[in-house]
């Protein structure tokens, strides 16, 4: 099984996990982990100082125990956001793991998760807070990340790539040197076509941001509630 | 384009978050502040060509609760409530509303004011709330920070609440149900701030007590009859939280009548005088 990026649904992805069709709760699934498998493993790596092998091993367990027990699909939104349900499941895994003393063998069916790349990425990250502050943090870095890796790839379909260029340019990298200017002469077009570029990518990606939370979370207050977790609380 | 810095997930977050104004006609000039359901932007309407206050709901926000909230506040006119000029829907979904832009101070940043300046400015806070809750509108979010002090003078309560507003805490009532009595707590608390350096008489502490009371029952029951009660106090009057003793009755006698008491005084002294003199 290999980890797709969001569906371009709009329907929780959460609620899917109890559907009667086999082929849709795995679609659902895929998504979730997508989502969620680096703050977890990251989580477990930086936030309890597990070694790369434990936490490795630790997260593709969890993930292919979670899909064949079906145990996401027990999530009550009722209880608590699907976050924290999904962090809570895994602390419990983690303990039981612990208490049995075992490494979990890796089964059939496992996750595809690129752990080289999570590795490369917590080498340039900043300093680490409370497990759990750590864990919503990179759950903010992850749903950004993907919203940008959905918004390249509908602007590659449309074939917009030089809108996407300018956004990436200007918002995204870490040089911010860059003005509207250099980018109008970098991809020889005026300065207006370049802002009202970028004026656009902006609230595609926040459109995507949103359609991309409503897709994670199952109910109205959980989206809610998310939605002021992700953009509400400045860092 | 896979991994992001803290830097990057910063701007997009800033990104997601601002208001999409293309096509309306007011232009993004600066954030002025942020509470528990949005932010506050200064803006330019380009139609009028005046600078106007923004509120920009987070996305989480529901629109309806705040389109009819709009809709409420729209209706009361006070010179002591923010007038409303325009609401609807930006072109992101996020549900705004304008506002008169207020320059000034906002209260809980006002300092050196004297005691009686302190209550003077309390009672003209209690002359839009006691207007809102005779039009059926609960503040539910009294406090300083909610209250301006205009460059002339002027003074405006801001923000007002919504459904789900639950209070902020030191200005929140004890009970859940929110009701003009949950407003008169708030102005309590409001009150005790603004005198928070001051040594507060008996009878102020006492309408403190009045106004701030746990069981709702036993509070003013109106915004008015608190700014009233203080009213009294600063006129030299009985404040009816109060029953006061022989002496404090005598006292604030002696303190309202000043003149009065000096000319009868005079009088009997010179009448004193005039006794003695005779009988030598």
């Amino acid at each position: 099984m290999s980890v797709a990026p969001f569906p371009t649904t709009r329907r929780s992805v959460v609620l899917a996990l109890a559907s009667a069709d086999a082929a849709e709760r795995t679609r659902a699934f895929e998504t979730l982990v997508a989502c969620y498998w680096k703050p977890l493993y990251k989580y477990a790596r930086v936030g309890f100082r597990r070694t790369r092998e434990d936490a490795e091993d630790l997260t593709q367990s969890f993930f292919t125990r979670a899909f064949e027990k079906e145990s996401l699909a027990t999530y009550d939104h009722a209880k608590a956001s699907f976050r924290t349900f999904l962090r809570t499941l895994f602390d419990r895994f983690a303990a039981n793991e612990w208490k049995a003393g075992q490494r979990l063998k890796r089964g059939g069916g496992e996750v595809q998760l690129d752990f080289e790349a999570a590795e490369a990425e917590i080498g340039r990250e900043s300093s680490v807070e409370s497990p759990e502050e750590y864990f919503q943090r990179e759950w903010v870095r992850s749903v950004f990340a993907l919203a940008v890796q959905r918004l390249k790839e509908r602007t590659d379909r449309e074939e917009k790539r030089v809108q996407f260029a300018i956004f990436e340019a200007y918002d995204l990298d870490d040089d911010r040197g860059v003005s509207y200017r250099e980018l109008a002469t970098r991809f020889d077009l005026p300065e207006t076509q370049v802002t009202n570029h970028l004026a656009a990518m902006r609230r595609r990606f926040r459109e995507i941001v949103l359609e991309a939370l409503r897709e994670v979370t199952a109910s109205e207050a959980e989206f809610r509630a998310e939605a002021k977790a992700l953009l509400g609380a400045k860092p | 384009m896979n991994w992001l810095s803290d830097d990057a997930v910063a701007r997009l977050r800033d990104i997601a978050e601002q208001p999409q104004l293309t096509g309306t006609r007011y232009e993004l000039l600066r954030e002025l502040g942020r509470g528990g359901m949005g932010v506050v932007y200064e803006c330019h309407d380009r139609e009028l060509e005046r600078s106007v206050a923004m509120k920009v709901l987070d996305v989480a926000e529901a629109r309806d609760e705040w389109r009819a909230e709009a809709k409420t506040l729209a209706r009361l006119e006070h010179p002591g409530i923010v007038p409303i000029h325009d609401a609807g829907l930006l072109p992101d979904g996020r549900f705004y509303y304008t506002m008169k832009l207020v320059r000034g101070q906002r209260l809980d940043e006002l300092r050196s004011l004297t005691r009686a300046e302190t209550l003077r400015l309390f009672v003209r806070i209690c002359e839009p709330v006691a207007f809102a809750h005779a039009n059926g509108v609960v503040h539910r979010d009294l406090k300083p920070q909610n209250v301006m002090v205009g460059e002339f003078g002027a003074v405006l309560v801001m923000d007002w609440g919504v459904e789900h507003i639950a209070g902020t805490p030191g200005f929140m009532p004890p009970e859940k149900e929110r009701s003009e009595r949950s407003d008169v707590f708030a102005l309590g608390a409001t009150l005790k701030a603004m005198l928070h350096r001051d040594a507060i008489p008996r009878p102020l502490q006492a309408v403190l007590a009045r106004a701030m009371h746990d069981e709702p029952s036993q509070r003013y029951a109106s915004a008015r009859e608190l700014g009233e009660d203080v009213q009294r106090f600063l006129d030299g009057l009985p404040v009816t939280a109060y029953r006061e003793n022989v002496f404090e009755l005598a006292g604030r006698f002696l303190a309202r009548n000043r003149a009065l008491v000096a000319v009868i005084a005079a009088y009997l002294l010179m009448r004193v005088i005039v006794f003695f003199w005779m009988r030598l």
